[in-house]
């Protein structure tokens, strides 16, 4: 599909809203009820346990979480990229096409080619013996019926849609001559190769310097702008999210649970849990020697999740109420969490300061 | 809890309250790269002639991106390679002529706690093993005090000995795991501690918990640090004083609040500006300022100052002349740039 295609798209999915009365783009991609289960020595390890979100045109949804919250396997299991022991159900619907279950032949044409990914370390997703130029113009091969001459013309364009500076000399080089900040860029252009619909970013910025996160990271929002591409962008960084996301998904123990548009969300923080996630972050402008408020206790075991609300045997809003798991809801416009007992309400949590020093008592 | 009062004063008084406990002075360090049948390829220009002094009780940050010189520098402090020049005078002794022999027993006051704990902890060991290692090395405690003192140096780092001390690494979390090698370093009750990137690789939550461990350390037992992370938020947590390197060079140094508010070395801003910031209060969040161009190769540096060729107020004189670390105001900031900011 070329860029103009995509314009043609573009203005088709705004049609499509206009004809809706909405001012939102159409949905690119819906996931419902996803749900992903590993079997490994005899226990059922509960990564995902019933996600919804639809990611729309030339948006950003960011999905944030720690370690072990289900947010890399979430997306993973979109493309088939999980181990066999791996049992996905529900359904994530691109366009008019269902992934879930999806025979490999027909998700490879998918791969790649609608959706694309950049992983976190770029050293090992790129083949060490071949020049960065040939890989790019493999993925153009993959997608596209070009001849050498027009499929090395599209590589060292997109070179430099990515901004490898000297792209035709870097075309010969190789990965390893390469720094980490020009490989994401090659990765990047190796992803953006086919046009995707769908970009989805894995902690992509994660094993990058500060100085070289902030270019990949405007980078892929100028992209995103000219190619009207949609992102998905997991990662742990809630700043970040905050900068280039406009709807943020906060994920604990395999599910969503605070979800809304990213200035509505930082703004209004109602889960204890995404409120512990902003306390624990230093800042730049904090005092040294500060301390951090911190919460105790350990992510839970996807294995035997606690009963009820999985946050619930950290949270200091807990109560006898979170044994009963709560809904994800829509409880102000536009804002949906899954929580009892929310920050700020009248009654359960009290003032923020009141939170914080609740928080405290509890490391 | 006797035994670490004690270390917390001798670590308080040994050294007189105005020598520094660390003093590096004009140090070097230098890699030769081989090229195809061991030919000397290059000189890879890893730290280049740094000095700065750390006082008792008082935290170093050092921040920097990957390849500025960060790790080496730390490497060369505790003698892991002896360095090429320079002096590393701690407390008092300058470590880069002592001898073998002299430097174990110095290393007992200078530990190091690195980025994984899994890699830095015997995968076999149980834990109060690992923990009483240096006590069977630096001390000579019997059986049953090392026993009682693993104990003390476990709940000191907010692990339950009872549960814990019977456990292997493999069955803790990265968090726990890295407890455990903070409560192995503090075990012979050293004076300075060398953290690189020590809460990198944790979660944020289990991150804010070993921040605030290591402060709750350096209050309880008058620890120094000299903190290394290229995360400029965490360093600021953490530190009373700032060391920006570029290059295997000191860009800055000086007081952190005063560094973080108003950066003099244009690569110290450039920093600054790169990280996304998020007000937790308001939720507000500022979009990074990308720097353009690409870190230059420590094995070409640039003439003259090795950040011009990213630099937006490089003047020709920056290709010419090397700045030299120049003191600014009298805080103990040194800058080194021909055109210092704000000045």
């Amino acid at each position: 599909m070329t860029t103009q295609d995509r314009m043609i798209d573009l203005a088709s999915a705004d049609d499509a809203t206009a004809h809706d009365g909405g001012d939102e783009p159409a949905p690119v991609l819906t996931v419902q009820d996803l749900r992903v289960t590993f079997s490994r020595g005899g226990r059922t390890i509960r990564a995902v346990n019933g996600l919804n979100y639809q990611l729309r045109a030339g948006r950003t949804l960011a999905i944030i979480g720690e370690s072990g919250s289900g947010k890399s396997v979430s997306v993973r299991a979109l493309l088939g990229l999980l181990p066999p022991s791996a049992f996905v159900s529900g359904s994530a619907r691109l366009g008019q096409t269902e992934l879930v279950g999806l025979n490999e032949k027909a998700m490879r044409a998918i791969r790649g080619d609608e959706i694309a990914m950049v992983f976190q370390d770029p050293a090992r997703s790129l083949n060490p013996t071949m020049n960065v130029g040939q890989q790019i113009t493999e993925a153009i091969g993959m997608h596209q019926r070009l001849d050498k001459k027009a499929a090395t013309d599209r590589a060292v364009e997109l070179m430099k849609l990515v901004r490898l500076p000297a792209a035709e000399r870097r075309f010969e080089e190789y990965p390893h001559q390469l720094s980490g900040g020009m490989r994401q860029r090659v990765m990047i252009a190796i992803a953006l190769a086919s046009d995707p619909k769908v970009l989805i970013a894995d902690e992509a910025t994660t094993a990058l310097d500060v100085t070289t996160q902030a270019q990949i990271m405007e980078l892929l929002a100028d992209l995103q702008d000219r190619l009207g591409t949609s992102v998905i962008m997991i990662s742990h960084d809630l700043g970040l999210a905050a900068c280039y996301a406009d709807e943020v998904l906060v994920m604990y123990g395999g599910k969503a649970v605070e979800q809304a548009p990213a200035a509505t969300l930082f703004s209004h923080v109602r889960m204890p849990y995404t409120k512990a996630l902003l306390g624990s972050i230093p800042q730049l402008t904090t005092p040294s020697h500060g301390l951090l408020s911190v919460i105790g206790g350990q992510p839970p075991d996807l294995a035997s999740l606690p009963q009820g609300c999985a946050f619930r045997p950290r949270c200091p809003n807990a109560s006898d109420q979170c044994l009963t798991e709560p809904a994800l809801t829509e409880h102000e416009p536009g804002h949906r969490y899954a929580c009892w007992h929310p920050v700020g309400a009248a009654g359960a949590g009290g003032s923020a300061d009141g939170d914080r020093a609740r928080v405290e008592e509890v490391s | 809890m006797t035994v670490i009062d004690e270390a917390a004063r001798t670590a308080r008084e040994e050294p007189s309250s105005t020598a520094p406990l660390l003093s590096v002075r004009n140090l070097v360090q230098e890699y030769v790269t081989r090229g195809p049948g061991g030919v000397k390829a290059g000189v890879v220009h890893a730290v280049s002639d740094v000095s700065f002094d750390l006082m008792p009780g008082e935290t170093l940050g050092v921040v920097g991106e990957t390849g500025s010189g960060k790790s080496t520098l730390a490497r060369a402090i505790i003698q892991v390679e002896r360095p090429v020049s320079g002096e590393v005078v701690f407390q008092g002794q300058d470590l880069v002529t002592l001898d073998r022999r002299k430097l174990k027993a110095t290393r007992a006051r200078m530990q190091m706690v690195y980025q994984d704990p899994f890699g830095s902890l015997n995968p076999r060991w149980r834990i109060e093993d690992v923990v009483a290692e240096p006590l069977v090395g630096h001390t000579d405690l019997t059986k049953d005090e090392r026993g009682a003192r693993v104990d003390e140096l476990l709940d000191l780092v907010g692990l339950d000995p009872r549960q814990y001390r019977r456990r292997r690494p493999m069955e803790l979390s990265g968090g726990q795991a890295q407890r455990v090698a903070i409560a192995r370093a503090i075990a012979p009750e050293p004076a300075l501690i060398i953290c690189d990137e020590a809460v990198s690789s944790l979660d944020v939550l289990i991150q804010a918990q070993v921040l605030n461990l290591f402060e709750k350390l350096r209050a309880d037992l008058g620890l120094s640090y000299v903190f290394i992370a290229h995360d400029l938020a965490t360093v600021k947590q953490v530190s009373d004083r700032v060391a920006v390197m570029h290059l295997g060079q000191l860009a800055e140094v000086g007081p952190a609040a005063e560094i973080y508010q108003a950066p003099k070395h244009p690569y110290t801003r450039a920093l600054l500006g790169s990280v996304p910031v998020l007000d937790p209060a308001t939720g507000a969040a500022r979009r990074p300022v990308p720097l353009t161009g690409e870190p230059p190769s420590p094995l070409n540096p640039p003439s003259g100052c090795r950040f011009r060729t990213r630099c937006p107020i490089a003047q020709d004189v920056c290709a010419e002349v090397e700045p030299r670390p120049t003191p600014i105001g009298d805080g103990g900031r040194r800058v080194a740039c021909h055109f210092p900011l704000g000045e």
